[in-house]
């Protein structure tokens, strides 16, 4: 391994740099996640009619995709396992489980928007709309930022080199799970 | 995250040719701490002086209308909005916060911690060049059709939100661009400001042992993640709304354009904090040190900053009193704000104490350090007439708040730096700074400074509202006697900038030729100091600094000497 | 320090008095501390100057006498903070919470980039007949007479503010917002736009007619449209001759 600077070896908290990291970025995440579903909530309880709009959205296919979801976040768990026992190979398989469900939640997302676009609900229809594509799109993001990332660990997990990420990217994407927690019943399922 | 960095870019074994860096990668893409510090200081600066012009041209506008302004032309109502909404933009996000939080963070942060460098180097490196993308973009915008965004630095839709209305298409998309991208920025820097100063500290250096200002630096930082996420989503909504044809903040299509005011207070408000408290840092490391005393009550410092953190989200609205919102909202935000002065007010006299018993040498810091809190303490009491909800309904949007943060910006932003630059040139470039030139800079500074914004005040009680190219067209603001006050305050500008070429020839002066400055000139406690000036890469050579007290040890009885650097062992 | 504001303004609403109230409260209260605050400051500054000899004092500032200095003067900023809540309390509510029971009139405000109209009832007292008097960015009101205002936006924010009354209210795009007034003298008067709105902000001026009843009604008489007997609408889109005469 290459040097690092000392600053990088030091844990004066006793908690791992990196986790302090994540977690710094898993809250400035959670404050624009806040943000913008706090401003949607703001206008869902003045707007009655926004329930018609949110009945076009297609609970089934949010309802599969959460369970993906939930499954992937699984298999983070089991890597990060697999990880904390020094086994790399195996930490990268479930990773690409992972990825997989990932990629999954990404296509079905793709079908789902592609019919309510045709049906003529567009980002531009209304403010529901506007809401529903900007936030499950910002969730969508950061589910396709995670599978890249997720990616880019598991080639070095099968070498053996820095699985402490495992756990890092596992945090990672327990919150973007979470997220999709609070979207699916504010978006889908409040009708 | 960038954990693995190779053995070339930190910790090189120092000794020369081994590892000749070229020139882009020393100075262009350099990992080191204090190479970021400088390029972020220098960038800040360069934009100051850019913000300092477009004040220059709209200023000039006001006192003489419809002038041929020199360096810019005749200022049109277009171009004027355009200026003042750049201005206000690039002083807060583009000036204070690269040099204040970004440059003496990165600078001071590793150093007085002891450490050898931030703990995500190439982390910050990126943090960087995305800040300096932001800031071309911005730039940008003046030079596209339809010119810069015109809309207040606040941004309010549904002005920003249409191109129709705004006139601007692509200046007010590429403005909402830079600012995230510079949002964006300071959230990666964040990172390094917190995890560095919590996880990487020097042996023996415990919570209470951290120099104030690096607390600061980090309450800041957290203050600026904590409240900027709802506005970046915010950004994204405008930006929608510009470009691909949303209703975020249409009314007339289920949207509300209050939304994004809240969106943008709930950030704005604790944003004032994120640029002071480092101010207020520095202020507190130079006043200990030039008046030989322990800070008074340092947790008390602490515990106070702590709770004007946690108010500041909780008073954004009395920037709203008279947006339309519930009125009823205003007392709760009234009691709130008010309530934010007890904290601050607490601040202020628990630095004038400080002083209580010193032995104070009114060296150029310290002069920059003590017109901080006298020009600070203007802008804090003047803050109440608008806090007050009855008061504000006669003051909102006129120049008394203009004047009222003019008076806290100011003395965090230019008095805070160069009390900054002033205290930490020694250590940064090795040199001493030329004491006179450097006092005649400050009084040349912070005279006319007074000059400028006090003369406001008046204007905001004779009832002159912002952001008005031209007052001819309104009868009660158009009498002469109204007029000679803006010219003054012009002239006062003029004299200030001009002063400031003073400090730029001290600054080139000092740096060619000043006095070499040797480890500890101030002799201060601080871990900085008890390393060569300018400090080598990886700051501290062989063996890194153990920490054996606080930072503030002046004076201690019983000693020879009236300091204590925190790594002498007793 | 009495007429701080109506030095420079005069104060010229049945609130306006109030409001300048408040802020020559607030005046002496922080007038009080930033002169306290600034004696000690320097006080201090010249008393302890470095002097060859006299050593520096170690001071943690936790000693219990000398942290009463900083305890007691912040619990007395909290009672001031007290005063200056109430007084900003009781002005808030009469202004802008409290409408008045029987209204002289109703007028509304429209503002637009970059004007304002102004629709008055007529003899009859009523807005919505065809008897309305609409006016761009002249408003005539009675002197002494309750009014309350309904304000509107039709695209961008603005800001009604008439500074002789210390009367400011932002107009929404998609709300009626209502509020009042009562002018306490007669006068022409300005009525600024005191929200940014757009490159025409600096020309958005209207001016305030207070009148004596006599004189508005004449006015009325003199102003009620034809219209209002042809039964045809009047046109209230914006005037830009009107604007391109400033």
């Amino acid at each position: 391994m290459a040097m690092r600077p000392i600053a990088t070896t030091r844990q004066v908290t006793g908690i791992p740099t990196g986790r302090l990291a994540t977690w710094w970025v898993i809250g400035s995440e959670i404050v624009i996640f806040g943000g913008l579903l706090g401003s949607y909530l703001m206008h869902r309880l003045v707007n009655m009619q926004w329930a018609n709009y949110a009945a076009h959205t297609n609970t089934w296919a949010g309802a599969f995709n959460t369970l993906v979801l939930l499954t992937s976040s699984l298999s983070a768990v089991l890597a990060h396992h697999a990880a904390s026992h020094g086994d790399g190979k195996k930490a990268a398989r479930y990773l690409w489980m992972t990825m997989g469900g990932g990629a999954l939640f990404v296509a079905v997302k793709a079908v789902e928007w592609t019919h309510e676009i045709q049906l003529g609900y567009t980002i531009s229809s209304n403010a529901f709309w506007a809401f529903y594509y900007t936030a499950a799109g910002l969730h969508a993001l950061h589910v396709i930022a995670g599978v890249i990332i997720m990616g880019i660990i598991s080639v070095a997990c099968l070498k053996n080199e820095d699985l402490h990420r495992v756990e890092l990217i596992g945090n990672y994407w327990h919150f973007v799970d979470l997220v999709w927690i609070f979207l699916f019943p504010l978006l889908y399922i409040a009708k | 995250m960038a954990e693995s960095v190779p053995a070339a870019d930190v910790h090189a074994h120092d000794d020369h040719g081994h590892h000749e860096q070229s020139f882009a990668s020393k100075y262009l893409f350099s990992t080191d701490h204090k190479m970021i510090a400088m390029q972020y200081m220098f960038t800040g600066m360069a934009m100051a002086l850019i913000g300092g012009f477009f004040a220059y041209a709209f200023r000039m506008q006001l006192a003489f209308p419809g002038m041929d302004v020199p360096f810019w032309g005749q200022v049109s109502a277009a171009e004027y909005n355009a200026l003042v909404t750049n201005h206000g933009t690039i002083m807060i996000f583009w000036v204070a916060m690269p040099v204040l939080i970004a440059a003496f963070g990165n600078y001071l942060i590793p150093l007085m911690c002891g450490c050898d460098d931030m703990v995500f180097p190439r982390l910050n490196r990126l943090s960087y060049q995305i800040f300096l993308l932001s800031a071309v973009v911005l730039i940008a915008s003046f030079f596209v059709e339809g010119g810069a965004f015109g809309g207040a630095w606040t941004a309010y839709p549904p002005l920003s939100a249409k191109a129709e209305y705004s006139l601007t298409p692509l200046g007010s998309t590429i403005w909402v661009i830079a600012v995230a991208l510079e949002f964006v920025a300071f959230l990666l820097g964040g990172i390094n400001f917190v995890t560095t100063a919590m996880n990487s500290r020097a042996e023996g250096m415990g919570m209470y042992d951290i120099p104030v200002v690096i607390w600061m630096i980090v309450i800041a930082s957290i203050l600026f993640m904590a409240s900027v996420g709802p506005l970046i989503a915010g950004a994204v909504m405008l930006v929608f709304d510009q470009t691909l044809g949303t209703n975020f903040f249409d009314p007339d299509r289920g949207g509300d354009p209050i939304l994004w005011q809240h969106l943008f207070w709930f950030f704005g408000h604790p944003e004032v904090y994120v640029v002071l408290l480092p101010a207020l840092g520095i202020t507190a490391d130079i006043m200990a040190t030039f008046s030989r005393k322990k800070i008074f009550a340092y947790k008390t410092v602490l515990y106070t900053t702590f709770a004007t953190g946690v108010l500041s989200f909780m008073v954004w609205a009395h920037h709203q009193f008279i947006a339309g919102v519930d009125p009823r909202m205003a007392h709760v935000f009234t009691i709130t704000t008010l309530l934010i002065s007890i904290p601050i007010a607490e601040l202020c006299f628990v630095y004038i104490a400080t002083l209580y018993k010193g032995s104070i040498t009114l060296s150029t810091p310290m002069l920059w350090a003590l017109a901080f809190l006298g020009e600070f303490l203007i802008g804090g009491v003047t803050g109440i007439f608008l806090g007050a909800s009855g008061a504000d309904v006669y003051f909102h949007d006129t120049y008394f708040v203009l004047a009222h943060f003019h008076y806290t910006f100011f003395p965090i932003a230019i008095i805070g730096t160069f009390a900054g630059v002033t205290y930490w040139f020694p250590k940064m470039f090795g040199r001493m700074m030329n004491e006179t030139l450097g006092k005649i800079h400050f009084w040349g500074t912070v005279i006319p400074f007074n000059c400028i914004f006090i003369p406001l005040f008046f204007l905001g009680m004779g009832g002159q509202h912002r952001r008005i190219y031209n007052y001819e067209n309104f009868p009660e603001l158009a009498g002469q006697g109204m007029q000679d006050i803006r010219i003054f305050a012009t002239v006062s500008l003029l004299v200030m900038l001009a002063f400031q070429v003073v400090f730029f020839i001290n600054f080139i002066m000092s740096l060619r030729s000043g006095k070499k400055a040797p480890n500890n000139p101030w002799r201060a406690n601080t871990l900085e100091w008890q390393t060569p000036s300018p400090p080598p890469h990886g700051n501290f050579g062989s063996e890194m600094p153990k920490v054996y007290r606080g930072p503030y040890e002046y004076g201690t009885p019983g000693r020879e000497e009236d300091f204590w650097p925190q790594n002498a062992p007793s | 320090m009495t007429d701080l504001i109506a030095n420079y303004v005069p104060s010229l609403s049945t609130y306006s008095a109030d409001i300048d109230g408040l802020i020559i409260l607030i005046a002496w209260l922080v007038g009080f501390w930033y002169v306290l605050c600034n004696i000690v400051f320097f006080y201090f500054i010249f008393r302890y100057r470095a002097k060859p000899g006299v050593p520096t004092s170690y001071v943690t500032g936790e000693e219990k006498e000398l942290k009463r200095w900083i305890t007691i003067p912040h619990l007395l900023v909290l009672v001031c903070d007290l005063f200056i809540i109430y007084g900003a309390v009781r002005v808030w509510v009469d202004v802008k919470q409290t409408l008045p029971e029987t209204p002289y009139a109703t007028v509304r405000v429209i503002s637009q980039q970059w004007a304002w109209s102004f629709v008055h009832p007529g003899a009859d007292g009523k807005l919505d007949t065809a008897d309305d008097i609409k006016t761009v960015d002249d408003l005539h009101i009675v002197k002494d007479k309750p009014y309350i205002y309904e304000l509107m936006a039709r695209d961008v924010l603005h800001d009604f503010s008439v500074p002789v009354f210390r009367l400011k209210q932002d107009a929404i795009p998609g709300r009626t917002i209502k509020g009042w007034f009562q002018a306490t003298a007669t006068g022409v008067y300005d009525i600024q736009c005191a929200e940014i709105c757009g490159i025409g902000h600096g020309v958005m001026a209207g001016r305030i007619h207070i009148s004596t009843e006599e004189q508005h009604a004449a006015w009325i008489a003199e102003n009620t449209p034809a219209a209002a007997l042809a039964d045809m609408p009047q046109a209230d889109t914006p005037n830009p001759k009107a604007l391109a005469a400033r």
